[in-house]
């Protein structure tokens, strides 16, 4: 949940401040540290014993196509509106680790409470 | 698909594992919905690419319209009268909404946000020197937050109820664990939609 809201902080951010020219450093400040807790999370959980991985790829695969195919979407709104430079490279990273994230906290919600 | 009793599990706290339910086959994700958000979609992109005024409103009035309604009438009007049923109820209630919210939600969020911040772009409300920048900012905090929620909660318990009412044995403690937080969840991004309507009624009519 909090490295959903980093990168969501960093897409307001840059939103916030476009078309003008805008520091990157606060939006990459936060799209580093939300792929540091996503890969944090996803090392707890993979020490986590008896986890219900096979549930968790079973969902998170189709939630991961459904998120790509969203995060595509937003990133072509950004490329038709001639988004350039450094704020398109952070946003589209930004969207990666969103359409990586969803995906994770849906397989991890569905494999913890699961229980054959 | 027919309809097929489930036996009254006891309340959840006397239950952790529910009396065998005959359990009624479903999709989590209705197959028979994918060609109509493949539709929705490719008008977004189609409106996008042209990026004409009525095509971009029409869009994002319709999306949000039906984003605010169904996220205010789930959290205030179902949300109450959901909690009320019994299980079973519940549990019949359940199945046969949620995997349409499954295909509606993120469908509605995508075409609203990205018909809206085309349309912003058109008529220029994204750009930080317009005198309604500031309402844009605030939709984009109210959005974003509403995003966390629905994204991070509201729809993985949504996900994880309906795989668990496919299991032969669903346990109800589990889905009425699940189903308190989708509704709680549902009820305060209904709040923050509120606000949304003041911002959103304030730009159109500025």
């Amino acid at each position: 949940m909090t490295s959903l809201a980093l990168i969501v902080a960093g897409g307001i951010y840059l939103a916030a401040h476009l078309p003008e020219h805008v520091s990157l450093a606060p939006a990459i400040a936060l799209l580093a540290a939300s792929a540091l807790l996503l890969a944090t999370n996803l090392v707890l959980l993979a020490r986590v014993p008896g986890f219900a991985w096979d549930r968790f790829f079973d969902i998170a695969k189709w939630a991961l196509l459904a998120y790509v195919i969203i995060a595509g979407t937003i990133e072509y709104a950004f490329l038709r509106n001639h988004l350039k430079g450094g704020a398109l490279v952070v946003l589209t990273l930004s969207l990666v680790v969103f359409a990586v994230h969803v995906p994770v906290l849906i397989g991890f919600t569905v494999a913890r409470f699961y229980d054959p | 698909m027919h309809d097929v009793a489930i036996d009254a599990p006891p309340l959840a706290s006397e239950a952790p594992s529910g009396p065998a339910a005959a359990s009624e086959d479903f999709q989590i994700v209705p197959l028979a919905g994918l060609p109509i958000v493949a539709v929705v979609l490719a008008l977004l992109i189609v409106g996008i690419a042209v990026n004409k005024l009525w095509p971009l409103t029409f869009l994002h009035v319709v999306g949000g319209a039906a984003w605010t309604i169904i996220d205010l009438f789930l959290g205030f009007v179902l949300g109450p009268i959901i909690g009320k049923m019994s299980i079973p109820a519940r549990i019949e209630f359940t199945k046969r909404l949620m995997p349409k919210m499954v295909l509606i939600m993120p469908t509605v969020v995508t075409v609203t946000l990205a018909a809206g911040w085309q349309l912003g772009v058109y008529t220029g409300t994204v750009d930080s020197g317009n005198p309604l920048h500031g309402w844009v900012v605030a939709s984009y905090i109210v959005v974003g937050i509403m995003a966390v929620i629905a994204l991070g909660l509201l729809e993985p318990a949504n996900i994880a109820v309906l795989v668990e009412l496919k299991k032969p044995r669903p346990n109800p403690a589990v889905i009425e664990k699940l189903m308190k937080r989708f509704i709680y969840t549902a009820g305060a991004t209904g709040l923050m939609q509120i606000a949304t309507l003041v911002i959103m009624t304030k730009l159109a009519s500025s």
